[in-house]
């Protein structure tokens, strides 16, 4: 699975975009967030407000309890703040 | 038609093409949003815009596309720029053109408010207390709200 960040949430991971495996046991959105943060304190405070993390799953917005699998690409973000 | 791009544009030459070589536009309308030099109480020095290249064209195609099935259009171009942004500079460009007026004043309004809750940019701004992130404003989220009617 393609996973990509993007504004203070890149800055926070560390992480602009990366290729993983998804765990047997995550079948959501939600499931891969709770996961990412438990991978170090980076990761844990980028997503430790989730009321201010958006997703999109290839390239559609999408509310958290989406579907994934390991084909897809997933992204997450702030609200946008474009225009 | 969409275009993301870093470099400026030309507003006049684009409002010129979009109507070119098609007489039955009877008014075209526009809207151009630029880089301000203040923001609250602060002042801005600059502006870097991030963007989610793939999924912008792709969401700017649909609103694009809802706007055709809502309103008889005859042309629409969106420009969007990213990167390295200073005061007084263009940001965006959104103009409709079509047969009467009323369907290319919507129409434009429409786009750009739906393009500031769905497409995927992100401002930070520069000034002299460091960089930071422009967090959404709840009032872009009502602008957008008003079209679901």
């Amino acid at each position: 699975m393609k996973v990509l960040y993007f504004a203070w949430l890149k800055e926070k991971t560390g992480v602009s975009q990366e290729i993983l495996d998804l765990p047997e046991d995550v079948t959501d959105v939600a499931g891969l967030v709770t996961w990412l943060k438990g991978r170090n304190e980076g990761f844990a405070a980028a997503f430790a407000d989730k009321a201010v993390v958006r997703v999109a799953v290839n390239q559609e917005h999408v509310a958290t309890d989406h579907a994934i699998t390991n084909n897809d690409e997933v992204a997450f973000f702030p609200p946008v703040t474009g225009g | 038609m969409i275009r993301v791009q870093e470099d400026d544009f030309d507003p006049g030459r684009e409002l010129e093409q979009l109507s070119a070589g098609n007489h039955a536009i009877g008014g075209v309308c526009s809207f151009i949003g630029l880089v301000r030099d203040f923001a609250g109480d602060g002042s801005i020095s600059a502006m870097t815009l991030e963007h989610y290249p793939g999924m912008t064209e792709k969401q700017l195609e649909a609103i694009e596309k809802e706007a055709h099935a809502r309103w008889p259009l005859d042309a629409t171009l969106i420009i969007h720029r990213y990167g390295h942004l200073e005061p007084g500079e263009r940001i965006v460009f959104v103009a409709t053109a079509s047969a009467h007026r009323e369907a290319a004043f919507e129409a434009c309004h429409f786009l750009i408010d739906w393009l500031k809750t769905k497409a995927p940019f992100w401002k930070k701004e520069s000034s002299s207390d460091g960089e930071q992130w422009v967090e959404a404003k709840t009032s872009d989220d009502a602008a957008t709200q008003r079209w679901n009617k």
